[in-house]
């Protein structure tokens, strides 16, 4: 809502508020301002110039050659406007002025004639786009008066923002409740200029209305409660005054003509929209307010668009169509125009959702629409209407049609709504007093219908009858006046909650710390991806490119991986967790799981002067998904060869991890060049996708083994083993075969070359035994190696070596 | 000698011996320096000390003192000496002002930083974490939060739908209805977690991003307990200094409702201090009384507040970082300055 500093003040008499002060009260009542505009204050160098005389330039066909005056005295001044006319006054920058966007305005020679000045246009001072000529000025006023006061232009607009539940506050007096109750005066309407208000006579019907040769029937009393028309004949459309451009301007409005101007000011004044339709054109001297018919399929409004509209829509029809939206806007075929003679000024209340769910059919919104949704005052609909019609006759002459229709479908009920004192006490922790209360409420136009010792009774004021409906949207006003910064701020004793921690942030805390301290940077990526990516589809996405929710994580982190090659950042180790969406059955909403991803390529270390560098390779790899499988899962998940392959993975690069109930979890490899958009410099790229269990176990209690008091053997084993027989297997084996003195098995070598059968290589093992409960003796030892040489040379074909 | 001259001229072999000790570029020239000063037979300090037993009990102490003394330093002189040309001929631990065998550094996201230190002071007031599905209905993101889908309220977050009334959660307050519906009061919950929103991305928005929603439901929790807590997470999160101001606003699940602003006190580098603007943190307020009814909790009994707040806009904030998309390109050069 963009409000008129000068226009607030005059609606609040003695109020001494100045913009700075008056924005900061705002605030602090739930209206914050965003911005505030001073469309005069770079222009404080123009003046009002009066053009003496507009001929031609005696070297330039376009320029004219004027004489100005300015105020100091007649001036020579070249101009390239095409409606610059002799007798007529314009803003004029003389030399020395400084225009918006630091433009300073020097004597200059323009094609050979002096020019001292320039004569402005709208787009030059940056107060509209017409750069097409030169701002005309209708008024009456001196050479060389300053132009910023002479057209109100050192009013300051503030543009406040205004929350879902206060359509009361689109409105300039909204706004000066919000000012007065604070103490400093009340809000008076002003009389207006020229204007002679009295009350006008009504003819009520709860259907049809008939009056100055004009009917109006509401058909459809659910969304339309209370219509009133006032028919005006015999208006002069023109521009109008001044003092009405200025207002309207100061509150961010661009005036039109008279009749519409006065329909916008009282508007912007009450917050009630009002509509001016051409009697003339209308056909039948007749308005019926209903749906729209079957038929009639669509309608061109004001701004020359061709609408569609529904049967479910609300309408203002003439007697044989629609003439405008009802509540959203007008059509171009009844529209005001400068031969309009007859008016019929329309004043309605519209009911909010109607006008909602059709503005947002339309797909369009406008200053109308935007109050009937929020609610305008069902009680101010004659004072809106009086104070309009009164305004259009003051400027535009022309006489009010009496008695003026008035179909009231519905009587508005003002609510009453309780509130007990004990109340307020316990939802804000401090005590109010009765008389603190009306205090507090009065001012805003709450009325105490009754009270008895614990509760008062408030009667609704019509403009905040959809949003004040309960107790405590009173206890609201009551904390809202009083001023949050008053109450107390002191920390008193809680209770405990009864809500566990979720144990699935303290398994991502430990994923993330393992992985962060193995050189993992953690990621977030949007869960929009690319189709393939996903099979839950957002059904109104605003990138079309990314439609879908991802069902995995790793594409998202590959493009991540080629982002920052691009970026020759050659060693990136990314991980992320996040959701996967996987679609469920129609209707129902998508499975939802909890991932992590891990990309990484580059070496693996840091350079170092002490090593060589080497690229990260599968062993790294199965590090990372033996930490992170052993974090979410513990023992019940368990490590393979990925065997089966598949993308995004190359065949047999990675590992498999399976749960204890046989389902596969998590896959790993080196991802397949055609999933992945790198350089071609870029070396391996490892991936690895892991899901999360759904309800994740706490870490298990862990029970110490006293330590061993006797020392421990140490056998080293070497073995010729055939390429194909898995080194893992062997190990596994061989620990199987140990007997119960083994405490560790390990592989510590890899050989093949000289000494090492073609198709065979040499595997060292060592073992390490131990009795807890005595010192081993070197025959117990040599036994449990005896049995795993024998166990292994009998399940494979391998060969003792040394 | 008298026992001063002795002392002098202790020092005097000292001096002298220590710049013999600096200019020896070698083990035998440092082998050299040793014996001349503390060889057992020749060195000169030794002789000294030998000599003591002829002197007048008396004075031996101090003599004898300062002869130890001087040993000492040149004894120690010579060992780190050698050290050095040992180090200089490429022996020992060899040149130690190699750089270090670092592995890489990993780190988290600087988001989930943000969230962490939000969590860590809430944790430290008594609250638990809580989740709840990105994908919701209608009813859990809108009208069980008391806002009805026809009202102009459910337009300020536009929202992306998948299917029917199932949508990508707006807000992470869906969050609060599931937990007051399965958990008794007292609640003091934390829920982080994703939202969606049908916006493009610019310097200030993406169509996904990071919330966190509190929420406090207990008898008698009034308007003053909500004003203390967030105000002590506020001196906590940004210092003591902070100022903290509550300014009513609207949301269709709390009444009375704010928008909590803080005021910081920046120490710059020079030691001077500055008072930022009033920034924006959070919305809040008391839980309105229809969404503890919709959850099944009696609103006369029970009261509580909630708020939510964007830990994406607080890293912004306290990193200085100008566009909110840089966090969702995980430049790893972004990444790596906010390292474990």
């Amino acid at each position: 809502m963009k409000a008129s500093y000068r226009w607030l003040l005059d609606l609040v008499p003695g109020l001494s508020m100045d913009p700075e002060a008056l924005t900061e009260h705002l605030a602090l009542r739930g209206a914050p301002v965003e911005d505030i505009v001073s469309p005069g204050a770079s222009l404080g160098d123009v003046v009002i110039g009066k053009v003496l005389e507009a001929g031609p330039h005696p070297n330039a066909d376009r320029l004219s050659l004027c004489t100005v005056d300015g105020g100091a005295g007649s001036v020579q001044v070249v101009c390239g406007a095409p409606n610059v006319k002799t007798g007529a006054w314009y803003p004029f920058a003389p030399v020395g002025a400084v225009l918006p966007g630091d433009f300073k305005i020097k004597k200059a020679k323009i094609r050979g004639e002096v020019s001292e000045g320039m004569l402005c246009s709208a787009k030059e001072l940056r107060l509209g786009a017409d750069h097409a000529g030169i701002m005309e000025l209708s008024g009456d006023f001196e050479p060389g008066e300053a132009f910023v006061p002479a057209l109100g232009l050192d009013d300051v607009t503030l543009d406040v923002e205004i929350t879902a539940n206060r359509g009361d506050l689109l409105s300039h007096v909204g706004l000066a409740r919000e000012l007065a109750s604070a103490g400093e005066g009340r809000v008076e309407l002003p009389d207006l200029p020229c204007v002679e208000a009295r009350t006008l006579a009504y003819l009520e019907d709860p259907k049809v209305a008939e009056s100055g040769g004009v009917s109006v029937a509401v058909d459809d009393p659910d969304l339309c409660s209370r219509y009133l028309g006032a028919v005006i004949r015999g208006v002069n459309v023109g521009p109008s005054p001044e003092w009405l451009q200025r207002r309207l301007r100061g509150a961010g409005a661009r005036p039109i003509n008279n009749v519409v101007d006065a329909t916008n000011y009282v508007m912007l004044e009450l917050g009630q929209p009002l509509h001016a339709f051409d009697l003339g054109k209308l056909r039948g001297d007749r308005i019926v307010v209903r749906r729209a018919g079957k038929d009639e399929k669509s309608f061109v409004t004001l701004d020359d668009e061709k609408r569609t509209i529904t049967s479910d829509m609300l309408m203002i029809c003439d007697a044989e169509r629609p003439v405008a939206i009802a509540g959203v806007m007008g059509g171009l075929h009844s529209e005001v125009d400068e031969a309009t003679t007859d008016v019929l000024l329309e004043c309605a209340w519209f009911d909010p959702k109607s006008v909602r769910a059709t503005r947002r059919a339309l797909i369009m919104s406008t200053d109308a629409s935007y109050r009937y949704e929020r609610g305008v005052d069902p009680e101010g609909l004659e004072l809106a209407l009086e104070r309009c019609a009164h305004l259009i006759t003051a400027i535009a002459g022309g006489k009010i049609a009496e008695p003026v229709l008035d179909c009231a479908a519905r009587e508005h009920e003002p609510a009453v709504v309780p509130l007990r004192l004990a109340r307020i006490e316990h939802v804000l922790g401090v005590p109010f007093t009765a008389a603190q209360v009306r205090e507090l409420l009065e001012p805003l136009g709450f009325v105490l219908a009754d009270e008895d010792e614990e509760t008062l009774r408030w009667r609704i004021p019509g403009f905040r009858a959809l949003d004040v409906t309960r107790e405590v949207d009173l206890i609201e006003e009551v904390a809202r006046t009083h001023g949050y910064d008053a109450f107390p701020a002191d920390l008193g004793p809680y209770r405990p909650g009864t809500v566990p921690d979720h144990p699935m942030f303290e398994l991502e805390e430990r994923l993330r710390d393992a992985l962060a301290s193995r050189g993992l940077f953690e990621t977030q990526t949007p869960a929009f991806v690319p189709a393939g990516e996903g099979d839950v589809e957002v059904s109104n996405p605003l990138a079309t490119t990314e439609p879908f929710m991802r069902s995995a994580l790793l594409p998202s982190l590959l493009r991540r991986v080629s982002y920052n090659l691009a970026r020759g950042n050659r060693d990136v180790r990314l991980f992320e967790l996040g959701t996967s969406f996987r679609k469920a059955g129609p209707g129902e909403p998508p499975i939802e799981e909890a991932h992590l991803a891990m990309a990484l390529t580059g070496r693996r270390r840091p350079v170092h002067w002490s090593y060589e560098a080497e690229s990260l390779d599968a062993f790294d790899l199965k590090a990372l998904v033996q930490e992170a499988a052993r974090h979410a899962y513990g023992a019940a998940a368990s490590l393979d060869v990925d065997d089966e392959g598949g993308a995004p993975y190359d065949p047999l690069s990675g590992f498999v991890v399976r749960h204890a109930d046989g389902r596969v979890i998590g896959r790993s490899g080196r991802v397949r060049e055609d999933a992945v958009d790198v350089p071609a410099w870029a070396g391996d790229i490892w991936g690895f996708e892991l899901t999360l269990p759904a309800e994740p176990e706490p870490k298990p209690a862990r029970t110490h083994v006293p330590l061993a008091q006797f020392p421990a053997v140490e056998r080293d084993l070497a073995l010729l083993v055939p390429h194909g027989v898995p080194a893992g297997e062997v190990l596994e084996a061989a620990g199987a075969a140990a007997g119960s003195y083994l405490e560790e098995a390990s592989i510590f070598d890899l050989y093949e070359g000289a000494g090492v059968p073609e198709g065979k290589r040499s595997i060292a093992f060592r073992f390490r035994f131990r009795d807890p409960g005595r010192t081993l003796t070197d025959e117990q030892v040599d036994k449990a190696v005896e049995t795993i040489l024998k166990t292994l040379t009998g399940a494979f074909d391998v060969q003792f070596r040394g | 000698m008298t026992q001063p001259d002795l002392i002098d001229a202790l020092r005097a072999l000292e001096r002298e011996a220590l710049d013999r000790i600096a200019g020896a570029n070698d083990s035998d020239g440092l082998e050299q320096v040793r014996v001349a000063y503390l060889g057992r037979k020749e060195g000169r300090v030794s002789e000294i000390l030998r000599g003591l037993g002829s002197m007048p009990p008396e004075k031996r102490p101090q003599v004898g003192q300062e002869a130890n003394r001087v040993k000492d330093v040149l004894a120690e002189a010579l060992e780190r000496r050698e050290a050095e040309v040992v180090v200089a001929e490429g022996g020992g631990l060899g040149d130690l002002s190699l750089p270090a065998r670092e592995p890489w550094r990993g780190g988290l996201h600087p988001i989930t930083q943000a969230v962490d230190e939000i969590w860590r002071i809430f944790r430290g007031l008594g609250f638990t974490r809580a989740r709840g599905p990105e994908a919701d209905s209608e009813w859990y993101n809108f009208e069980a939060l008391n806002t009805p889908l026809d009202h102009p309220a459910a337009d300020e977050q536009d929202t992306l739908y998948l299917v029917d009334s199932v949508l990508l959660r707006s807000h992470t307050s869906p969050v609060q209805m599931r937990t007051m519906e399965r958990y008794e009061p007292p609640i003091r919950i934390l829920a982080p977690g994703w939202v969606y929103r049908r916006d493009t991305y610019d310097a200030t928005h993406t169509p996904a991003f990071m919330q966190i929603e509190g929420l406090v439901i207990d008898e008698g929790v009034s308007f003053v307990d909500f004003k203390a807590t967030l105000a002590e997470f506020a001196r906590r999160y940004w210092g003591p200094d902070t100022q903290v101001r509550f300014r009513p606003s609207f949301f269709p699940f709390t009444e009375p409702s704010a928008e909590v602003d803080v005021k910081r006190v920046i120490t710059r580098p020079d030691g001077s201090q500055e008072e930022t603007d009033w920034l924006e943190i959070m919305g809040a307020g008391m839980v309105d009384p229809a969404v503890i009814e919709n959850a099944g909790h009696d609103p006369e009994r029970y009261t509580g507040w909630a708020f939510g707040m964007g830990p994406g806009r607080i890293a912004m904030l306290k990193h200085g970082v100008k566009d909110l998309r840089t966090f969702f390109e995980n430049d790893v050069r972004f990444l790596s300055q906010f390292a474990s």
